[in-house]
């Protein structure tokens, strides 16, 4: 059985120079929701955009249900719904207007009145997109998508930009469409939606998949599934052998003047990083413990924070 | 393997047996209908397009109204003899057409330079005057030969050669019915560079175009609603203005209006297509603003539209018959002014064919979605 969603080898390169993607692999399985975890400009988009038959790739080989955009695009449009990172919709048009309209490109579309009530627009249905807040925007966005009735859905950002209540609507949108058995693909540089969304993603950096697995697994690989972070005042530096040596430690690393820790058991490091803290006659200025986050994973893979600007 | 059978245990999104509800043509029919949706409920698009062409309409039809055009209205100079020349006046055959104001030199001077008289009468002697009055101005020369004529007969000149005149005012020899045709054909012009041209890079800008073309819809559905509302509208600006003609103006339309009507059609799709030729790149709504503005800036003083290309001289009238609006303007003219047949302005339909022919070929190889 093909991959609902299969590349190999995708490449893409704008204008001659700029590699936004760079030999990108992966496999999405039916019913299952994929995510694609990155900072901006690691070419998250350009890759869903080559996905999604929109952008040529300048080589690899892309496969939807098993068919290539160059056989039949048309014939696979009908299976597969799109919401793109910021589509501004028709304003002088009402919510249900839109609905119908991107209703009609399809042979056996979903009922509007079903889309607007599985995505809580039923009450919005007569007001003009214009008069819309953001998160209704977006659910707008989702339903033109999902109108379509779709096997594989596709979700650049979905909730960029977007109120925590508005997140959390939209996340509960995704787990109806998948546990009615379709597929998702979506980009997002959030790691929390990542890891509640996601059965599987795949953190890339620079155009490349740098690790791929589920949220669950991604942070195993970490080694310590807790952090400890820790601040000093005092004199002089201390290495970070120091903290190395300490037990149950997996990695060190320095943000700023923070010192943390990835650790498998904090209850036997905590006293002995005391004692050594202690030994090296410091003082503590801040410690507290937490549980590891995909933040973390994509932080000990490249040095960098997803949200760094 | 179908799709639909590598993923059995989906009913809901079932679509092996495909039950069409949406026949060939839905998409095209709810494309035009939201495009007629958006327009109508666009204030400014209501306005630009069917208002303010009324307005320009009315306001020059008024400005340039057939006053009496016999009637001048001179300076005669203070003086001892201003009197006697205004009695010259008084008592001519032309009394009612001459206004006459007694006035010192500089207030004469002024008035004559201001447009407020044409002429200046300046009595030298009892028998003897001397006219001021610029040669570049129509209305100064006519009046400097009417007066000249009224004061030679009061003072006693008889005419050697009897004559009589008939006059002609009729609707057709006017100068709103000169004005409505080329307004109609400025208004096609405007609607379909701005209708089709600006409206498609702003789609394109808020990545609308891209999200359509990431559906099933048929690209030439869309092209083809866009063109079908730029007809309707047609429809609607030329029974607009030519109804405020007749209603307003007395206008008296001479050709059929089917024939006016597909001659607006031409228009209107010749204009969509330089229009989409214009789009077919911009990524920006100022780029494309400006591309358009350059587009259209030269026809709407060279084309004839507020007064008649004929006074350019005949070199570059040749280029300017050319011009897409030039043809526009002179066939709707012919054919409401004269009553022409289509066949018989081959060379007009000729131009707006073949300008609406490259421009879509060029549009449609260049065109970009995204």
């Amino acid at each position: 059985m093909p991959a609902a969603v299969e590349c190999r080898d995708l490449r893409k390169t704008y204008d001659g120079k700029v590699e936004a993607v760079r030999g990108l692999s992966l496999a999405i399985q039916a019913g299952e929701c994929f995510g694609l975890l990155g900072p901006n400009g690691a070419g998250k988009t350009t890759t869903i955009e080559i996905l999604e038959g929109l952008l040529e790739p300048t080589s690899g080989e892309v496969s939807i249900l098993g068919r290539s955009w160059k056989s039949n695009p048309r014939e696979l449009r009908e299976y597969i719904g799109i919401s793109l990172q910021e589509t501004r919709l028709s304003e002088k048009l009402t919510v249900r207007e839109t609905i119908e309209l991107f209703a009609s490109f399809y042979t056996q579309p979903r009922s509007t009145d079903e889309v607007l009530s599985a995505l809580q627009l039923n009450e919005k249905a007569d007001a003009l997109v214009g008069k819309l807040s953001g998160g209704q925007k977006q659910r707008l966005a989702v339903a033109t998508a999902l109108v379509a009735s779709p096997k594989v859905l596709f979700l650049d950002e979905p909730t960029t930009g977007l109120d925590p209540q508005s997140r959390r609507q939209l996340w509960d949108i995704v787990r109806a469409f998948q546990r009615e058995g379709g597929t998702v693909l979506l980009t997002t540089h959030y790691m929390d939606e990542a890891e509640r969304l996601c059965d599987r993603l795949a953190i890339v950096d620079h155009g490349q998949i740098i690790a791929e697995g589920t949220p669950a697994d991604l942070i195993e690989r970490l080694g310590g599934h807790h952090v400890v972070e820790f601040a000093l005042s005092g004199n002089g530096h201390i290495d970070n052998a120091t903290w190395q040596s300490l037990p149950s430690v997996d990695s060190v690393r320095n943000e700023d003047s923070v010192i943390c820790l990835n650790v498998r058991e904090p209850h036997r490091t905590i006293p002995a990083l005391l004692e050594r803290v202690d030994q090296q006659s410091a003082q503590l200025e801040r410690l507290n413990t937490r549980q590891a986050s995909l933040e973390d994973v994509f932080v000990n893979l490249t040095g960098r924070h997803l949200r760094e600007e | 393997m179908t799709v639909a059978q590598q993923t059995p245990s989906q009913p809901q999104i079932e679509k092996s047996v495909p039950v069409p509800r949406n026949g060939r043509w839905a998409g095209f029919r709810h494309l035009l209908g939201a495009r007629m949706l958006e327009l109508a409920r666009e204030k400014e698009v209501v306005f630009w397009v069917f208002v303010f062409p009324l307005l320009l309409a009315l306001g020059l039809g008024f400005a340039f109204r057939n006053k009496p055009a016999d009637r001048t209205t001179i300076a005669i100079l203070a003086g001892p003899n201003a009197a006697h020349i205004q009695e010259l006046i008084q008592n001519s055959q032309q009394k009612g057409a001459i206004r006459a104001e007694v006035v010192d030199e500089a207030q004469a001077a002024k008035g004559l330079r201001l447009g407020k008289y044409d002429l200046i009468v300046e009595p030298l002697s009892a028998d003897k005057v001397q006219y001021h009055y610029d040669p570049a101005r129509p209305e100064s020369v006519q009046s400097h030969v009417e007066v000249d004529g009224a004061l030679q007969a009061a003072a006693g000149r008889k005419d050697v050669l009897a004559t009589s005149v008939v006059v002609s005012s009729e609707p057709g020899s006017r100068y709103i019915d000169f004005l409505i045709p080329g307004l109609l054909g400025m208004n096609l012009m405007n609607s379909g560079m701005w209708g089709i041209g600006f409206a498609l890079v702003d789609m394109r800008q808020r990545k609308l175009l891209k999200r359509f073309v990431a559906t099933p819809m048929r690209r030439t559905d869309f092209l083809m609603a866009l063109a079908s509302s730029r007809l309707i509208l047609m429809v609607i600006e030329v029974g607009l203005l030519l109804g405020f003609g007749i209603l307003m103006f007395h206008m008296r339309v001479l050709g059929s209006f089917f024939t006016i009507i597909l001659i607006g059609a031409l228009g209107a799709i010749s204009f969509g297509g330089l229009g989409l030729l214009t789009a077919s790149r911009a990524q920006k709504i100022e780029s494309v603003s400006g591309l358009i503005n350059i587009v259209m800036m030269p026809m709407w003083i060279l084309s004839g539209v507020f007064f008649s290309y004929e006074r350019f001289p005949a070199t570059v009238q040749t280029f300017i018959k050319l011009l897409p609006l030039t043809a526009l303007n002179d066939a709707l003219r012919a054919t409401i002014l004269e009553g022409s047949s289509l066949v018989s302005q081959t060379g007009r339909i000729s131009v707006l064919v073949i300008w609406g022919a490259i421009s879509f070929f060029l549009a449609l190889r260049w065109f970009r979605w995204t």
